[in-house]
């Protein structure tokens, strides 16, 4: 059988049947900055920062199969741009306080802040009213720091077959919302679901666990995000 | 859908006891139907008033008075917009355009549609609800045809274009549709023949024909005339492309907005299947079986976007999808499916009826047929115009007999605002490609407060999925405030022209790529308008400083030192 190739920045990735432009990219080592994809999660392409040009247009390479002889530019100053910008948007959109927070050193959003140069968003933030639902014994759902990346919705419907997660409203107003009026400790969410284990940020948070491992020797704090990946290069 | 539409009917809104009982029933989880009923405008969560009265607020509304209906609604009913009165009768509020862009001002009452509203009407509208009149004053939707083309005038409702295609094999139908160069009428102009060749050519257990007739795009108004007054034209062309691409089953995606079409709608289905134009053995054709249903959507834009359309067909909430898969192979039920724009459908009849060369005698050679185009705003006869392609901008405003046209919004808020000196340009895909709306505005309107109404209406649909477009949609629009009221510099320029870019290339799906193109667009062809607003100083912060330590200093009791310099 032929061998399928696309061309990342220059360089020649191979391809194992049904792939995406990501899974490829990740097989082979080259770092394709993303933030809602899981890579045990079917890919919802929802926040967009994994956009590459592919073959000329704008493509999220978490959704797009990978197809011989895609032509693929990933890491070029424009993208970068956006990609940071949409980060911004992120931090403004929610409350993220990185100094205090428990996923600091963890937490993806902030690992690609610095991964992709952040400084200090130019913009105003939008300071969100969202309440703690702090009803469940072993967990606590921050939501002015989701990011509605809906992986918990994925992991709990598909992985845990419990469906505790889902989206209320739309647009700038959507949050997550659980499934029962009395919070998440009416549900039968448990801490050892995988929906408790796929929150990128500090939104879903176990309780009485957020410091067994201190600031500064935590996952981000040794190396940078996405460093995983192309120490396979 | 029909569930919760139901429920909203009959109960004014969809409780936590609705919800759960209808998980129960269907066997998913209460968190799973809140997230679909959450997601739509016409659906509500909470107890509302009896009577629902709804303005359609759009730059064309305001500017034929809709502020004046409104003030006079607000001041016999004694609330403000958004509120219900005391006695749970009436909630009056804003929404998104109605589809009445030719006789605005216009409402939606409890889904009755009156136009052409006076604030004089107001006292007897109101006291035609409470006494319970069957119709209400206003209560009537002008025919909109100002000028019909061939796609208008000629035989309606006769059987000569499914015979025509039936007399042909599918494979023929779709040969003449393609040798038509028949491209969606929509606005994004992909060719139809080729749509229903892949989709023929698909592998599935059903086909499906999809008819999008969720206009939303504030402006237009094709589709309603077209549903109104040439239903068979568009039932004709659904059921050619059921017998072109092998389906049995035709859907038509009815925005919640026409809701007051739904019964006339229906009984044109049923006078059809009596006349075996639907159902089994169509025209007598044994094997060619083919019946539509009417889907009623629940107030979203996102819908009109084909992928979000067949979700939300689905049942689900109208988050578009991303491609590929393409609906033409993973459509309605992940099932085989054309999707296509009302008055596509239209164009299939007549072609099916006067043949392709016909149909390439009119327009462009990249652009072939006419266009129904909807003209707004400034101008003595608002109404559909239909024009062939290739016709000039400049052409289209004599035609209508506008003189004095300050600019032309083409193709609504997704699409550009064209100023004077680009009236040269043509209506054709390969130039100026529109779904239809065309608003005109003469010179003393503002450029830049109908593009932060456009703003605003994006950050109201966006569906949320997506950050660029979920977040950047209320950036953009807090950044065009800032401009608007007069507290931005030549940075706030800069700023808002890379974030817009940002949005427009990073969005997932058209509403994303398009919502910047307000700002994009007038600061392209009007910078002069930003400039005139613009302040000199390097930089001006977003918060007033000032005006935030009002309060304060008014608890104080005393003015702030002002610094010396």
């Amino acid at each position: 059988m032929a061998t399928i190739l696309i061309s990342v920045d220059g360089i020649a990735v191979p391809v194992a049947e049904g792939q995406s432009v990501l899974q490829a990219c990740d097989a082979a080592g080259v770092y394709i900055p993303r933030l809602c994809s899981h890579p045990d999660l079917k890919p919802a392409g929802a926040c967009r920062v994994c956009t590459c040009h592919i073959n000329g247009r704008p493509h999220a390479a978490c959704v797009t199969p990978a197809v011989h002889g895609m032509v693929v530019e990933n890491n070029t100053p424009q993208l970068t741009a956006d990609r940071r910008r949409i980060i911004e948007m992120l931090f403004l959109e929610g409350n993220h306080t990185c100094a205090y927070c428990v996923a600091s050193g963890n937490c993806e959003l902030q690992a690609l802040g610095y991964r992709l140069g952040m400084t200090a968003p130019t913009d105003p933030y939008l300071w969100p009213r969202t309440t703690i639902d702090a009803t469940h014994p072993d967990i606590y759902l921050d939501r002015s720091r989701c990011i509605l990346c809906s992986r918990c919705i994925e992991a709990s419907k598909q992985e845990d077959g419990k469906t505790i997660f889902g989206f209320d409203g739309r647009g700038i107003v959507m949050r997550l919302n659980v499934d029962a009026k009395g919070g998440l400790g009416a549900t039968d969410m448990a801490a050892v679901d995988k929906a408790a284990s796929v929150c990128p940020v500090a939104c879903i948070v176990i309780k009485r666990d957020s410091y067994r491992v201190p600031n500064g020797l935590r996952r981000f704090d040794l190396s940078p995000i996405g460093s995983d990946i192309e120490s396979k290069r | 859908m029909d569930i919760v539409l139901a429920v909203q009917r009959r109960f004014g809104y969809v409780s936590d006891e609705a919800i759960h009982t209808i998980a129960a029933n269907i066997g998913r989880h209460a968190v799973e139907i809140e997230q679909m009923v959450t997601f739509y405008a016409f659906f509500d969560r909470t107890p509302q008033g009896r009577c629902r009265i709804r303005l359609s607020k759009t730059p064309v509304s305001l500017q034929k008075g809709a502020r004046e209906v409104a003030t006079a609604f607000e001041t016999s009913l004694g609330i403000t917009m958004g509120q219900t009165t005391p006695d749970g009768a009436f909630t009056l509020e804003w929404t998104s355009d109605i589809g009445m862009a030719d006789q605005e001002p216009a409402a939606l009452i409890d889904m009755r549609v009156c136009t052409a509203l006076h604030p004089s009407d107001v006292s007897q509208i109101i006291d035609a609800i409470r006494n319970g009149l069957p119709t209400l004053p206003n209560e009537s939707v002008r025919s909109g045809v100002k000028k019909a083309g061939p796609l208008l005038s000629g035989p309606v409702g006769g059987e000569t274009a499914l015979k025509a295609a039936l007399s042909l094999s599918p494979d023929k139908v779709i040969e003449n549709i393609s040798n038509s160069k028949l491209r969606g009428r929509g606005g994004a102009g992909f060719p139809t023949g080729m749509k229903w060749r892949e989709t023929r050519k698909a592998a599935g257990s059903e086909h499906y024909v999809v008819c999008n007739a969720d206009e939303g795009e504030p402006g237009t108004f094709k589709d309603r005339v077209l549903l109104a007054e040439f239903p068979d034209l568009v039932l004709d062309g659904m059921t050619i492309a059921g017998y072109a691409i092998g389906a049995r089953h035709g859907i038509l995606y009815l925005r919640g907005e026409y809701t007051y079409l739904y019964g006339d709608l229906q009984q044109r289905l049923v006078a059809r299947r009596g006349a075996r134009l639907l159902g089994e053995s169509i025209c007598g054709r044994a094997g060619f079986d083919f019946d539509i249903r009417i889907q009623l959507g629940a107030g979203a834009y996102i819908c009109g976007e084909e992928s979000a359309l067949l979700d939300s067909m689905e049942g689900k909430r109208g988050t578009p999808r991303d491609r590929p898969p393409f609906p033409t192979e993973h459509g309605y039920l992940k099932q085989p499916t054309v999707i296509d724009n009302v008055e596509t459908y239209a164009c299939a009849t007549r072609i099916l009826q006067e043949g392709a060369p016909w149909f390439l005698g009119f327009g462009t050679q990249q652009s072939s047929g006419t266009k129904l185009v909807c003209v707004s705003g400034d101008c003595p006869q608002p109404g559909v115009y239909e024009v062939p392609f290739g016709i000039t901008l400049n052409a289209l405003l004599d035609l209508i007999g506008v003189k004095d046209a300050g600019y032309v919004q083409m193709s609504g808020p997704s699409g550009e605002a064209i100023a004077p000196k680009d009236f040269g340009r043509t209506i054709a895909y390969e130039d100026l490609s529109t779904g239809g709306s065309t608003m005109i505005f003469d010179q003393t309107r503002d450029v830049l407060e109908i593009a932060l109404q456009f703003a605003d209406f994006f950050v109201d649909e966006s569906c949320g999925w997506c950050a660029p477009c979920r977040v950047g949609t209320t950036l953009l629009k807090r950044e065009l405030e800032k401009i608007v009221a007069g507290r931005a510099t030549l940075g706030d320029i800069r700023a808002i022209d890379s974030l817009a870019q940002t949005v427009a290339r990073m969005s997932r799906c058209g509403l994303g790529q398009t919502a910047p193109n307000p700002i994009l667009t007038t600061l392209k062809n009007f910078p002069e308008t930003y400039e005139a607003r613009l302040r000199s100083e390097p930089f001006v912060p977003a918060v007033d400083l000032d005006a935030a330590l009002r309060d304060a200093v008014s608890v104080q009791g005393r003015e702030p030192i002002t610094q010396a310099g």
